[in-house]
């Protein structure tokens, strides 16, 4: 036994006396390690931001992407490590299938959010397990309009505004409940979660990163879409715009 | 024979009689037609779905558009075709989840609906319909028009008619279109469509003068809304016989 421990951080079954149970808390810090991802829940859509680091310059741009659609309505941004969101996506994707093959229509956001809930919480359960290391970020359209959720790894979810996890979840929240959601369309929602993401990188520790971003909205027809290069340049100006302006009124 | 059926004790009836309960459809649509002409392909199809011989429903679509450059066209059994239509959405998410920037082409779906189609012929479950299949491929604007059948058949050409639309109308969308499908205009087209689909209404009994067409061209998809063709009936006073 190291030093620290107390011999209640083995196993996903064991609570510490206070209540705790440890693996989850070290599952969490998995997803701390990893670059932002955010969400935002606008007027008539929502939008997914993902910072997305490179491990190394020999990476190909575009791959391993952080926010993937599951069901044209329906997507998700992970943080965390990549290996276990890629299975949650896969799970996500063949609950929606299940749900269409059982109803004949596109399943709720709702109602995904609790099933990829209950799953994540079912490997926090038994001592065998390992928690998923992911927090998800759980966007789309439906009946009920635009949708915002997050997953931790406890399998608990909620409903939100706007959200984030990852390395600069603090600065991203902190931004995000500036932002008057009543009056923010996605399209400048999309402008927003860029400047949000860009201040929420650290330059410090790290330096190359991808920005992913994905929306679903009225606009796209309620599909989800990955925005395109021009809206991205775009948006990218309006961040560099506001930077410059922090930057001379420092002077 | 049926009355030698009647006689059968129900074990027996059931070791000697084939399954029969995949033989027939049951809610039908009948006709539907489909061109080439010069800016892309050109299908139409009534609003009527039949039961038997009654007009059961008549505002059902037998038009279903996959992707943007898409059409089906769908007659016989509505049941199996409403089943089609939802493995065919099954199809289009599987793809879209792959995320590849590969969008599936007209071609792609015909194929899909053609192994399908044959290999529920194959399991003695076929799916009672005949398909029109047409697009315009995004890029290269190439168009293509194909027919799939109950049994898996396939074939492609420049005018398509399913079910009675293959006795009476494929004569005359031959002598329109063959040879003039890269001049033929849209209103030429248009026309074309309306006169055999109203030729249809006036022999075919389970047919409807209300009708849907939807066009594929390289600039997307347009499918109408149902409307109503003029129809002439003053002839029919001079018609003596038919039990009338």
């Amino acid at each position: 036994m190291t030093s620290i421990g107390t011999g209640y951080d083995y196993a996903v079954s064991t609570y510490s006396p206070d209540g705790r149970v440890f693996q989850i808390e070290y599952a969490s810090k998995a997803v701390d390690n990893s670059g932002t991802a955010i969400g935002i829940r606008a007027k008539d859509g929502v939008v997914f931001a993902v910072e997305k680091l490179a491990q190394s310059k020999l990476q190909v741009p575009g791959t391993n992407q952080r926010i993937q659609g599951v069901e044209r309505h329906l997507g998700m941004a992970t943080s965390g490590l990549l290996s276990d969101a890629k299975q949650l996506v896969t799970r996500a994707r063949s609950d929606a299938l299940n749900y269409r093959n059982s109803y004949s229509a596109s399943i709720p956001v709702k109602t995904m959010a609790e099933q990829l809930g209950m799953f994540m919480h079912a490997y926090t359960i038994y001592s065998g397990a390992r928690p998923y290391g992911c927090s998800v970020v759980l966007g789309g359209m439906d009946d009920e309009g635009p949708q915002l959720y997050m997953i931790d790894p406890s399998g608990s979810y909620w409903g939100y505004r706007g959200c984030a996890s990852g390395k600069g979840k603090q600065v991203a929240r902190t931004e995000l409940e500036k932002l008057k959601f009543d009056e923010l369309s996605a399209r400048q929602a999309i402008k927003e979660a860029t400047r949000i993401i860009y201040s929420a990188h650290d330059e410090a520790k790290d330096k190359e990163f991808e920005l992913e971003l994905v929306w679903i909205s009225a606009e796209t027809n309620g599909r989800f879409e990955r925005v395109s290069k021009e809206m991205v340049a775009e948006a990218e100006a309006y961040t560099q715009a506001l930077l410059n302006a922090e930057m001379d009124d420092d002077e | 024979m049926a009355s030698i059926k009647l006689k059968l004790p129900q074990a027996a009836q059931n070791a000697q009689e084939p399954i029969t309960h995949s033989d027939g459809p049951i809610v039908t649509g009948t006709s539907v037609l489909g061109i080439k002409y010069k800016d892309g392909i050109m299908v139409a199809a009534d609003c009527l779905a039949s039961y038997g011989s009654l007009a059961r429903f008549r505002d059902v679509n037998r038009l279903q558009a996959f992707g943007e450059r898409t059409i089906i066209g769908a007659s016989g059994d509505i049941g199996d075709f409403q089943y089609v239509q939802d493995e065919l959405e099954k199809l289009m998410i599987k793809d879209f989840c792959l995320a590849d920037g590969h969008e599936l082409a007209t071609p792609h779906v015909y194929s899909y609906l053609h192994r399908l189609l044959y290999s529920r012929r194959s399991e003695m479950k076929p799916l009672w319909n005949s398909y029109v299949v047409g697009g315009v491929h995004s890029s290269s604007s190439q168009r293509f028009l194909g027919y799939v059948d109950l049994l898996g058949t396939t074939y492609q050409s420049s005018t398509i008619a399913t079910g009675f639309g293959a006795h009476l109308a494929q004569p005359l969308l031959r002598k329109a279109v063959e040879g003039r499908e890269d001049t033929l205009t849209e209103e030429e087209a248009v026309k074309i469509l309306d006169d055999c689909m109203r030729v249809l209404f006036y022999r075919d009994a389970r047919s409807l003068n209300r009708i849907r067409r939807a066009k594929v061209t390289k600039d997307g998809m347009e499918v109408t809304d149902p409307y109503s063709l003029e129809t002439e009936w003053a002839f029919a006073e001079h018609i003596v016989g038919y039990g009338a």
